[in-house]
């Protein structure tokens, strides 16, 4: 039996749009094998609610999201790390914050928990308070050989960037190991949401990671638009894509011009800034937010677009679509750049697949897959964009598809204003019990929402993944042979998220 | 290809945009806590390094874009450094994550005197929408004496300008008597 056809020997929740399957502990059991033996079926996450664990998968045949949960008794489940290498982070964090053990897991040092929240197990309903004491120090993987030494980085980095712990294990000037220790931006954001209205919770989606604020909003949006069978006006769901594309385009210009900065190659750097500056400042004249923070709301989005916004949009954007060309000949045809992004940070393609990583990082590596196309939304089921997939796998080939994404985002934006359906932007949200999840496609990737509310509409269960979780640990093998000094220029082309990862 | 390019922009004019105007109350309060000692030795200049308490990344988003060609935050003599070795100010956004307190404290000890705090961003001023979270102390006050609150989430280029622009003028203006 396949793994699909093993989850769904379970017994359905009725979860919209994708459905969640309850299996017995042992069938959940025999999941791992199964996943061995089926490599289609792609592991998409994993989260827990007290004394129950959840995963999420892709069947990328088929394109359908496929949920699974088990009850873990005794607080204890079957690992899926073992099948499946991105579940290793998940089940560290399934322990750190919801007290369930993977039984036979990869790895289960701890993972956000650093002995500093004075309680264990914040989310498993029963916390046990922790008393004094000095919190334990962290424990690396070794490396062994002749003239290892470690260099460590972090928490607090030298950019202006979120924090995180690097560990290099060092030959020469080659890494031979990167391990990467996160939970620093810990905010309990999920505890936070926990007991509220989808609306009022909302704003912890938009802060899941500022960057991908419209992404994550609109994911977490349509997950409780889902639970309670709510449908978005037209004119709604084409200005969350508007918006969802901006800030594709913000962010991809921004990592651009950092990947040649890190290559000490300022001229790129300081025309994406301006180029993007005008693209933000367009989202101001348009939604009333540089970000666009708050904008999307479960039920629509609010405000409507500002009169004159449609004009600023079309005005900034046409002075991107008019640079990018110029950039992009100077950003391939000087040597000093070239030679540093070409072959560096490979990423192996069967890793990426192994994986299922998402994003530029994902399609970079020949994975050709895009939240927008499979499964697919609205409003994209009508404007399916090109995909943009590069072979290369290095920082050159994740740079050319940010490229290439630009161009698309900038005609799906023009197509979406030209055609903006009139009408309201907002509807109410009934108060009733419901399930629901979502996958939007946000710049770095898919971002998959998963709520459960209960018959006054208040929140019992939520899980918001970001695409950074089976990215991070993908960087950490891209640099390994690589020299120290390309380290900032690989994570920039990976720029994944802390704040989505740590929660 | 590109050369032309760097000519033309020589030869142009600045993107740049005006300064803004800044609140004479927020200077003349952030004077009164400088030392008159302090003022002589920091010069109209400032070195500030950024520290991430445990922000959604919005707030580094806007930092960032202080140091794009719009804003030019260095031709105030405001800069970011890489170290709080270096640094006069920290500048500090998110709220206080008790997983980065030690951290906070040991840049805070690292950072010479005379030296600001600045908390940016609502996350930063009290813990926002973190409030009374178990991962989080609070607002970055509850760690770190904080100097200037800046708010907004998050603050745009222009708040950010503002406020940093009153840290320079507090330097500048004559010790209150």
């Amino acid at each position: 039996m396949t793994a699909a056809a093993l989850i769904r020997t379970g017994a359905p929740q009725g979860a919209h749009p994708f459905e969640r399957f309850l299996l017995a502990a042992g069938t959940w059991a025999g999941l791992p094998a199964a996943l061995t033996a089926d490599p289609s079926l792609a592991f998409l996450g994993m989260w827990a609610e007290p004394g129950m664990v959840h995963a999420a998968f892709l069947e990328e045949g088929a394109n359908a999201v496929l949920l699974a949960s088990a009850p873990a008794e005794s607080g204890r489940y079957a690992a899926l790390s073992p099948a499946r290498p991105g579940a290793i982070r998940f089940e560290r964090m399934i322990r750190d914050l919801w007290a369930l053990t993977a039984e036979g897991a990869v790895d289960l040092r701890p993972w956000l928990d650093h002995g500093r929240w004075g309680l264990e197990g914040p989310l498993s309903g029963r916390p046990a308070a922790i008393l004094g004491g000095e919190p334990p120090q962290p424990e690396f993987l070794p490396a062994e050989g002749e003239g290892i030494h470690q260099i460590p980085v972090g928490p607090i980095h030298a950019g202006v960037i979120e924090p995180g712990h690097f560990r290099f294990h060092v030959q020469g000037e080659l890494v031979v190991r990167l391990e990467q220790r996160f939970g620093y931006t810990h905010k309990g954001t999920l505890s936070l949401m926990l007991g509220k209205p989808a609306r009022a919770a909302a704003a912890f989606a938009a802060r899941l990671s500022g960057d991908s604020t419209v992404a994550h909003g609109w994911a977490f949006a349509a997950a409780a638009e889902a639970a309670l069978g709510v449908a978005v006006p037209p004119r709604a769901v084409a200005l969350r894509a508007v918006m969802g594309e901006l800030e594709r385009i913000h962010n991809h210009l921004n990592d651009w011009g950092f990947v040649c900065n890190d290559a000490a190659f300022a001229y790129p750097h300081a025309r994406c800034g301006w180029l993007r500056e005008g693209v933000l400042r367009a989202c101001a004249a348009a939604f009333g937010h540089r970000l666009m923070m708050d904008r999307v709301l479960p039920g629509g989005i609010a405000p409507d677009i500002a009169p004159g916004g449609a004009e600023a949009i079309l005005a900034a954007l046409e002075a991107v679509e008019r640079e990018t060309p110029a950039l992009m000949r100077i950003y391939e045809s000087h040597a000093s750049l070239q030679d540093r992004v070409v072959g560096t940070g490979f990423l192996d393609p069967v890793l990426a697949a192994r994986f299922a990583a998402g994003g530029f990082v994902g399609r970079g590596s020949a994975r050709r897959f895009d939240a927008r196309r499979t499964p697919g939304y609205a409003p994209y089921d009508a404007m399916v964009p090109a995909l943009a997939v590069e072979a290369g796998g290095d920082v050159d080939a994740r740079v050319r598809v940010r490229v290439a994404e630009l161009g698309t985002s900038i005609s799906l934006v023009r197509r979406l204003l030209m055609t903006l359906p009139e009408g309201e932007t907002l509807v109410p949200l009934p108060a009733q019990a419901g399930e629901g999840s979502a996958l939007i496609e946000g710049f770095r990737g898919e971002c998959l929402a998963w709520l459960r509310l209960d018959e006054g509409g208040l929140i019992r269960a939520v899980f918001l993944r970001d695409p950074s979780w089976l990215q991070w640990p993908l960087l950490e093998a891209a640099i390994e042979g690589n020299i120290v000094a390309d380290f900032p220029i690989c994570n920039k082309s990976f720029n994944c998220s802390y704040s989505g990862v740590d929660l | 290809m590109l050369w032309p390019r760097l000519a033309r922009a020589l030869l142009g004019k600045p993107l740049t945009d005006p300064a803004p105007p800044v609140p004479q109350e927020t200077v003349a309060a952030l004077g009164e806590r400088l030392a008159a000692a302090a003022r002589t030795r920091l010069g109209r200049s400032l070195s500030i390094r950024e520290v991430d308490s445990g922000s959604c990344n919005g707030c580094e988003l806007e930092v960032t874009a202080l140091q794009n060609v719009a804003y030019d935050l260095e031709r105030f003599g405001l800069r970011f450094v890489a170290s709080p070795k270096h640094a006069d100010v920290l500048l500090v956004t998110g709220p206080a994550c008790r997983n980065m307190t030690e951290a906070m404290q040991r840049a805070l000890d690292c950072t010479p005197d005379p030296k600001w705090v600045v908390a940016v961003g609502d996350c930063a001023v009290d813990g926002g929408v973190f409030k009374g979270s178990y991962a989080v102390e609070g607002g970055v006050g509850a760690v770190l004496p904080v100097d200037l609150l800046i708010p907004g989430c998050p603050p745009s280029p222009e708040q950010l300008l503002e406020g940093l622009l009153a840290l320079l003028e507090a330097e500048a203006a004559p010790a209150p008597k």
